[in-house]
């Protein structure tokens, strides 16, 4: 049997490389950081493992209902198509710097993608 | 509806309502301070039920195994049965060794406690006088240089504890002590590692102890301390550090004043500005860096944001937010 996409990508060790840049890079992006919280940066960074993990295949408990009650608030204050597209592009950027293959990265990205509805409350 | 059993009383929590504010809205006194599940003072433990994560978030493994958790951020999805840890489980003795006045409104208090306390230099003790009035405090001492425990205590306009201990604290009495509490510690294992060490006012406290335990453990890689304050007088202890920095080639003291001129009075070799702002223009890339960063919530919280972003990772940053209970209007220093 192959090896899930978790394993090949690197299980929790990649979730724990991968937070920080990511993390990194949207608070810098003008577009889409007044949506990323940084008065509790450790809480920010435990939900942004929650979510990393869940792309890379891995173990999560999320529902879609827990996307759209988390990300409701955002669709108030404006958060849309274009935010989304932003943050997907930093999460792919972080991939390809960690040297993700290429075949995985597209995995995760259309685990991410298959969150849109949700996350924007559609 | 979620219940909470404590002593014998069932109380209905109200929606989003934590067990503090339940315990409090029934007419139960119990000692809180930060009401932000960092202090510790408000501790309780759990006889039956299950806990939410949050509510013990922060805690050492042992005090989660024995049921202990934070009654302030503790909002259960399920009933619970609650009650007070007895008081001696959670503080003990100390005794006032030393009250010295460091600045106008800084003084340096040393306890002396009849067991030694198993601590790290950096972490922080509660203390608690006999009314039942509890305070957090961060530990100066390296418990492999000395045996007393230091710390300082800025006083605070409005500050009850602070302008106790400044007026009326006297050597040889007894306080109760309850720690230690915190994550803000040199750890050691990486020796080559550049460590960056920036607080205001009376944050040099757990920096003191950090910086000494540091060069204690033989710490090779470079250490930057920046220490803040608005006055000249707000930066004590500079002649030990510059002592220190005399005898540790690699450790560098950058005293920093952020008053006017003529607020912060002339000062040789001390940098204008605030200490934060200097030591990220001084040092830009942080990766690979430890930062601890120590003193008032604003500075602290940017200066996480911005250490971050220069490169630190996040786990590597750790700090220490002065909690003000009773402080409207801080008294600048």
């Amino acid at each position: 049997m192959s090896e899930s996409l978790f394993q090949r990508i690197g299980g929790a060790a990649a979730v724990d490389a991968a937070v920080d840049v990511f993390y990194r890079k949207v608070l810098t992006d003008p577009h889409v950081m007044h949506f990323f919280d940084t008065t509790d940066m450790d809480g920010q960074r435990a939900k942004q493992i929650s979510f990393l993990t869940m792309a890379f295949g891995g173990p999560h408990e999320y529902t879609g209902m827990d996307l759209r009650i988390a990300h409701a608030p955002l669709v108030l204050d404006g958060l849309n198509d274009s935010h989304f597209d932003r943050v997907a592009g930093h999460l792919q950027a972080t991939l390809e710097e960690l040297k993700v293959d290429e075949a995985s990265i597209a995995e995760v990205m259309a685990i991410a993608g298959s969150t849109r509805d949700d996350v924007l409350n559609r | 509806m979620t219940e909470i059993n404590f002593a014998g009383e069932r109380h209905a929590l109200a929606p989003d309502e934590t067990v503090l504010e339940c315990l409090e809205r029934t007419a139960h006194a119990l000692p809180f301070s930060c009401r932000n599940g960092a202090c510790l003072t408000c501790m309780m433990r759990v006889r039956a039920g299950t806990l939410p994560e949050a509510a013990q978030a922060g805690l050492r493994e042992g005090q989660k195994q024995q049921g202990y958790f934070l009654p302030c951020v503790c909002r259960p999805d399920a009933d619970l049965e609650i009650e007070a840890p007895a008081d001696a489980e959670l503080f003990g003795r100390a005794m006032v060794s030393e009250i010295t006045h460091l600045s106008a409104s800084i003084c340096r208090l040393r306890l002396r406690t009849a067991t030694p306390l198993f601590y790290h230099a950096g972490q922080f003790i509660n203390l608690r006088r006999g009314d039942g009035l509890v305070r957090s405090y961060s530990l100066a001492s390296v418990p492999r240089l000395e045996d007393i425990l230091e710390l300082h205590v800025k006083r605070l306009g409005g500050g009850k504890m602070s302008n106790w201990i400044y007026n009326d604290l006297a050597v040889g009495e007894a306080l109760d002590i309850h720690g230690p509490n915190g994550d803000c510690y040199y750890i050691g294992g990486e020796p080559d590692r550049p460590l960056l060490l920036i607080g205001n006012g009376s944050g040099l406290a757990p920096l003191y102890g950090i910086l000494r335990d540091a060069l204690a453990d033989g710490h090779a890689g470079p250490i930057h301390l920046y220490h803040g304050s608005r006055t000249a007088k707000g930066l004590y202890y500079g002649d030990e550090l510059q002592a220190l920095a005399r005898e540790y080639r690699h450790f560098h003291y950058l005293p920093c004043l952020s008053g006017t001129v003529d607020e912060a009075g002339p000062e040789p070799g001390v940098q204008r500005g605030r200490a934060d702002a200097a030591a990220f223009a001084d040092h830009p890339d942080l990766s690979g860096w430890r930062v601890y960063l120590c003193g008032y919530p604003p500075m602290v919280q940017t200066a996480k944001k911005r250490a971050f972003l220069a490169g630190a990772a996040l786990r590597d940053i750790l700090t220490d937010s002065f909690e003000m209970q009773d402080v409207r209007r801080l008294p600048r220093d």
